[in-house]
């Protein structure tokens, strides 16, 4: 088109044509991440998340079909149970909606292309907030998915309204998400806003769920989520059936007329929140422009002695320099050690029962010191900022990696101490368990991390599962293999070998599906 | 362990050849590097020159222990590179276009970090390091983490970091990409200084002014061979043309893209 044509059009870009810009954006994000960046296996990447989530279907039935033919009018009981599932689900999809968010704001990307060109920031980030309400809304519906078809399945079609709700919840999620970056962004200024919403994100998504085992723990002693939600003295503080409180779960269990008003509600926070928050937001893109070339504080430390250490303990301490430097890092890893909370309250109130009690303890220890093992190994080993550096220095590459795993074990073993040290207190043979358990996932997790390295930026931690899926769900199962063969040889039982020979037969088939090295 | 602040120069055994390549070839996908001969001498600034994928690049990587060849030999100041690389990277250091630094580290840890690798002594790498930094005039910000440094002074601090363990040789790749005219001189002056004290710089770059006026003796790489090296003067000769070495260099190209 020559420019005398295009001066011919003067309207801006329409809203529509924004949203079609963004929606296939995130398609191709979407696929990004579904082929690691190699679109021509995306047939073959979603047939086998096709196939995975058929299979899903399966568990799920098993675990929510009982539930099916509970009634547009239940009791105070299952409404309430049903209110803790939605904010559960809610507070996980605020969670990702305030990353989201975060990202729109700071990540530079395309934004200095369209607020260079003649189209509003108060359009562009309207568009942009509706579009994060419509992604959250379909990952909603996707993540419930089994869940809803199995209910379908066992009760009827009634069950579609499950899919509605889930989807509001999504629109809501997006909408609250944006309020409350934005209340951050004007309370503590562009550059604190950025870290403090990231670690918030990766906070809340994990606090409301543990939040609810500390309560159980603390009122009946026991870690289940179920027994505080059906427990008397709660059902006696419920209101009545017929409270507005319940809207949300009478909607999720098929209820036509409160079913309008949520979606009614989640659509309006929506439009208001485009309304009244995008002219803010164009504001604050540009007063975080300002900062965005650093990724955080340009500050002066303070002076130190200059102290020269050993290769390989100048490795060690780099390492962990570079991790507590890092707050949203840092705020990544706290999410797994939040779990630890729980186990703790329960040693804390069973301080002298039956050690039967820490077995649970122990399992949950060693899944946590493997997981944050494998997710310490990818910063040190994939996420070295200066691998050349490294790699040019006269070091072996043998002492190199020595000195990075000796540094993401000292970093589990000082995060877990406190926990180890409880236990060895109250039961001596669960603490050694749980010793050579979380050693023995921690160094599989560390090995799977090695085998499957590859380089990549520190800020891309949350995608690092994408570089491999062979690798992140043998991650997840090696490190409950381990945490089942230490529960079970806590609780006394030989079947614990058996678990170590699936932790064991799992590493073997990793080691053989891992790719070679093919370069110094 | 050799001491790393015995410069080689300095004593009495100086090497003939700060490096020597011989038959070293890589393939990627095509030939990177088709068995490439090369002699770098002791204490001489040398530009390595070439097209886009000539193969400068792979070719330092190679030298530098980065990137295993498919075939030849290297020795670094004598000693062989591919059987005991611990003992020629103890002597080299590599700057690549990308500054190779640490965010979240201040110029001064990072230089301990670096002078830890090369397993420099505390007292030297401390003096080393407050020259280099007042050098490079980094002094104001020596206890500032990096993630706020501009391109120039990234670049800096990493050449402080490639000079803190005070190498025979070292490698450059492409150094002042980006760099604006006043880091661009500090670059440039610290790389002459190093050669006025004896030691060895290799360095690629694009900016041909600059092997210009800095090389003694400048190699022109294309498909992965060395089509011609020498001083400006012998590559005047040789190509048949006199001007600049840009005149002299698409003048090289040209008729090695045409033979």
């Amino acid at each position: 088109m020559s420019i005398a044509a295009d001066r011919r059009d003067p309207s801006p870009i329409s809203p529509w044509r924004l949203f079609a810009h963004e929606m296939r954006l995130s398609w191709r994000d979407f696929q990004g991440m579904m082929t690691a960046g190699r679109r021509r296996r995306f047939p073959v990447a979603m047939a086998i998340l096709a196939a995975v989530v058929a299979v899903l279907h399966l568990p799920a039935l098993a675990m929510v079909g009982r539930y099916a033919q509970v009634g547009v009018a239940p009791d105070p009981s299952t409404l309430f149970s049903a209110t803790l599932i939605v904010a559960l689900y809610l507070s996980l999809l605020l969670s990702q909606a305030m990353e989201t968010v975060t990202r729109t704001l700071y990540s530079r990307g395309d934004l200095d292309l369209v607020l260079s060109s003649p189209v509003t920031p108060t359009r562009l980030f309207a568009v942009r907030i509706v579009t994060n309400a419509v992604l959250m809304a379909l990952m909603a519906v996707a993540l419930i998915a089994p869940f809803v078809d199995a209910l379908i399945f066992a009760g009827g079609p009634r069950w579609l309204a499950a899919y509605a709700a889930a989807g509001s919840a999504g629109l809501i999620a997006g909408a609250a998400a944006v309020a409350v970056t934005v209340g951050l962004f004007r309370l503590l200024g562009p550059r604190r806003t950025r870290i403090v919403a990231q670690v918030a994100a990766a906070v809340i998504g994990a606090a409301f769920a543990i939040g609810l085992q500390v309560s159980a723990i603390m009122v009946y002693g026991g870690v289940s989520r179920a027994v505080f939600a059906a427990s008397p003295a709660m059902l006696l503080h419920l209101p009545g059936a017929t409270s507005l409180l319940w809207l949300p779960a009478r909607a999720l269990l098929g209820d036509l007329p409160s079913l309008a008003v949520v979606v009614g509600a989640a659509i309006g926070l929506l439009a208001l929140t485009a309304a009244v928050f995008a002219p803010r937001l164009g504001e604050h893109s540009l007063a975080a422009s300002a900062i965005a070339p650093s990724t955080g504080h340009h500050r002066r430390r303070r002076a130190h002695d200059f102290r020269v250490a050993s290769a390989s303990a100048a490795l060690r301490h780099k390492e962990w320099q570079l991790l507590r430097r890092d707050p949203w890092l840092v705020s990544q890893t706290l999410t797994q050690m939040l779990y630890l909370i729980p186990p703790a309250l329960l040693l804390i109130r069973n301080f002298g029962s039956s050690s039967g009690t820490f077995v649970v303890v122990v399992m949950v220890l060693v899944s946590v010191g493997g997981q944050l093992a494998g997710a310490l190994a990818w910063l040190a080993v994939s996420g070295e900022d200066a691998p050349d550096l490294v790699r040019a220095a006269p070091v072996s590459p043998g002492a190199v990696t020595r000195a990075k795993v000796e540094a993401v074990m000292g970093a589990v073993a000082l995060l877990l101490a406190p926990l180890m040290i409880a236990v060895a207190f109250l039961a001596p043979l669960h603490a050694l368990a749980a010793v050579i358990g979380t050693g023995c996932s921690a160094a599989s997790t560390i090995l799977i991390q090695l085998w499957f390295r590859a380089q990549a930026k520190r800020s891309l931690f949350r995608r690092r599962h994408t570089s491999s899926r062979i690798a992140t769900f043998a991650e997840a199962l090696v490190s409950f293999s381990w945490a089942a063969a230490a529960g079970l040889a806590a609780a006394g039982t030989w079947f614990a070998l058996a678990s170590v020979a699936v932790a064991l037969l799992i590493l073997a088939g990793v080691k053989s599906l891992a790719p070679r090295t093919v370069d110094a | 362990m050799n001491d790393p602040t015995d410069f080689p120069g300095d004593r009495g055994g100086r090497a003939p050849s700060a490096l020597e390549v011989r038959g070293l070839a890589k393939t990627f996908e095509r030939p990177a590097v088709d068995h490439l001969d090369l002699t770098v001498r002791s204490g001489e600034f040398y530009a390595l020159l070439g097209p886009n994928g000539a193969g400068k690049t792979t070719t330092l990587r190679m030298v530098a222990g980065l990137t295993r060849p498919d075939a030849g030999t290297i020795r670094v100041n004598g000693v062989d590179a591919l059987a005991d690389p611990i003992a020629a990277k103890r002597q080299m250091a590599w700057v690549s276009d990308e500054p190779m630094i640490y965010d979240k580290l201040t110029p001064l840890e990072y230089l301990e970090f670096v002078a830890g690798l090369w397993s420099v002594e505390q007292a030297l790498a401390a003096r080393t390091s407050a020259e280099l930094l007042e050098w490079l005039g980094l002094t104001p910000h020596a206890n500032e983490r990096c993630e706020g440094f501009s391109r120039g002074m990234r670049q800096k601090v990493a050449l402080a970091g490639a000079l803190v363990h005070d190498p025979a040789l070292i490698i450059l790749d492409e150094p002042l990409t980006g760099l604006d005219a006043g880091a661009a001189r500090q670059v440039k002056d610290v790389l002459h200084a190093r050669v006025e004290a004896g030691g060895t710089v290799i360095m690629t770059t694009h900016i041909l002014e600059v092997a210009e006026r800095m090389a003694e003796r400048i190699g022109v790489l294309a498909n992965g061979r060395l089509i011609a090296e020498g001083t400006l003067a012998e590559l005047r000769l040789r190509s048949g043309r006199g001007g600049s070495l840009e005149d002299v260099f698409l003048t090289l190209v040209g008729e090695s893209a045409a033979a």
